[in-house]
């Protein structure tokens, strides 16, 4: 018995859907609507994330050691940096390195090498880069910079300077930013996510209010309740997977236009391979979010109409 | 077989539908009840029913006093009556062999017993050539014929009729009120709400008189008097 009303229920649903050509169609666009603020959502958090990360890894710390630091002693404090649980990386730039690094960038300054080749030494010392997990952390770091920890064996320290003071104001700046974008961002594409879900919800609840003559009829003809409410979630289901496939389709050209656009404006992110790449979670989250939203939506419509 | 034990009906904006009626029905009969509108006919029916709780009373179908019942109970107990609307009721978006199979689905019933039984349950009520049309592309009389087929369908106990010739011709009202004969002669329970005085009049049937919400008669061979 429960297949053949399945089975019934399922058919019902499929007619239904069919017959009712233009309310189905109104219905599957709207849905559509809400499914593309769920699309952007995706879109958006990934290029958020990706322009953040980006953001990120252009914050370090440079730690610049006098000449005469004896090597061992800067890789000690690098092994130390290195456990820190704050730390992600940490660059070993040598002096000869720096030095090297300098004269490349003022190959074409003919009077900086120049005054470079009366130094009988090597005037830079070496640098230790630094980059954090987070940037929150880089105050954290420059703390345990200035500890103790960093004087070398002799009392002396072998630290020349360290850029983060210097950075510290943009560095700041830059965390409070990323930080708020990210709630901004989420907040504002949750209540457009939120609005277009209360749309949705309420063009069913007007196809399910049209038959709410028929509904009656059906109870007083003996119906169960599931068997009523059974056809009306099958057609919103359909909705909303006819606007998940509609939506997706759309998505192609649209991303595919919009790629170069997103490569150039936001930090190498292209948006129609990041669609591609990510298809099956994307189809994945919009058909869900488009089954749920269409069958949860009849549910609680129906409900109204079925105390009689 | 019905028992209404002095059943009133009172809104909750203190106005009275149905005040204090105790009255029997026993099977097979053919029952009309008349009266002007407001009179309480229809909140009688919906009672009946189980659409409406009574205020005070309770209303009994055979033992069971049916406002006890549980919703799947309610369920059970409406497939056991058929229902004819005035306004006919039928769902518009299905073909007519649908809206009959509509209310043998809701009663479980296979779909051999669908096959074989609309068509038969058509051709009773002479609408076997309009089976795959649409209810809009009836006639009124059509309509209501349908409306009968689809009550038949489920050999109920008893059939209620509320008002059924109310939007017919009176052509169309006497196939109505015959059918409706032919089926109480086949040994169903028939309950009749009008306010046609012709039909009372050509039944010779039990009639019973209602008046702002009371019984004022009930007469075992009743002409049409209010």
């Amino acid at each position: 018995m429960f297949w053949t009303n399945a089975k019934r229920i399922i058919r019902t649903g499929f007619f239904n859907f069919w017959r009712n050509g233009t309310v189905s169609l109104a219905s599957v666009l709207i849905m559509m609507v809400t499914l593309f603020v769920i699309g952007f959502l995706i879109f958006g958090s990934a290029i958020l994330n990706t322009s953040l990360s980006e953001l990120r890894n252009k914050v370090d710390i440079n730690v610049t050691f006098i000449p005469t630091a004896a090597e061992d002693d800067i890789l000690a404090i690098k092994h130390s940096l290195e456990n820190l649980p704050e730390v992600s990386l940490v660059t070993y730039v040598s002096r000869a390195d720096a030095l090297e690094a300098f004269k490349q960038r003022h190959a074409n300054d003919q009077s900086i090498l120049a005054a470079l080749g009366e130094l009988s030494d090597n005037p830079l010392g070496a640098t230790l880069n630094i980059k954090a997990k987070d940037p929150s952390q880089y105050e954290a770091i420059a703390q345990f910079l200035g500890s103790k920890n960093t004087i070398s064996p002799s009392g002396v320290t072998i630290l020349d300077h360290v850029n983060y003071y210097q950075n510290k104001v943009a560095i700041d700046k830059l965390t409070r930013i990323i930080a708020a974008a990210h709630r901004l961002g989420f907040a504002i594409t949750l209540a457009f996510v939120l609005i277009s879900v209360l749309i949705s919800f309420n063009t069913i609840r007007l196809t399910i209010y049209i038959a709410k003559d028929e509904i009656s009829v059906m109870r007083l003809v003996g119906a169960s309740t599931a068997y009523i409410q059974g056809p009306f979630v099958v057609v919103g289901v359909i909705y909303g997977l006819m606007a998940a496939i509609l939506t997706l389709f759309i998505f192609l050209p649209m991303t595919y236009w919009l790629g170069q656009v997103t490569q150039n404006f936001f930090i190498g992110l292209n948006i129609f391979s990041y669609y591609l790449h990510n298809l099956p979670q994307i189809f994945f989250l919009i058909v869900v979010s488009g089954i749920l939203i269409g069958g949860i939506s009849s549910i609680l419509a129906i409900r109204k109409y079925l105390k009689v | 077989m019905i028992f209404f034990d002095r059943v009133s009906k009172i809104y909750p904006d203190t106005s009275v539908a149905v005040q204090n009626v105790t009255l029997t029905i026993e099977p097979e009969e053919f029952v009309s009840i008349v009266g002007q509108s407001g009179a309480g006919k229809t909140t009688l029916l919906k009672m009946l029913l189980a659409e409406e709780k009574p205020s005070e009373g309770q209303v009994f179908y055979e033992s069971t006093d049916i406002h006890t019942l549980k919703k799947q109970e309610i369920n059970d107990y409406r497939r056991k009556i058929g229902m004819v609307f005035q306004d006919f009721r039928l769902l518009p978006d299905k073909t007519i062999f649908e809206n009959i199979a509509f209310t043998m689905e809701a009663a479980g019933r296979s779909d051999e017993e669908i096959q074989s039984d609309v068509p038969y349950v058509l051709e009773l009520v002479d609408l076997s050539a309009k089976i795959w049309n649409f209810p809009h592309e009836l006639s009124g009389g059509e309509k209501q014929r349908v409306a009968i087929a689809r009550a038949l369908v489920n050999q109920p106990d008893i059939i209620i009729a509320d008002e059924p010739t109310g939007n017919l011709d009176p052509e169309n009202t006497y196939d109505v009120v015959q059918i409706l004969k032919k089926i109480n002669d086949l040994g169903t329970t028939v309950i009749l709400t009008t306010h046609n005085q012709g039909v009372i009049d050509s039944l010779n049937k039990r009639v019973i008189a209602m008046d702002k919400g009371r019984i004022i008669r009930d007469d075992k061979e009743g002409k049409y008097f209010i």
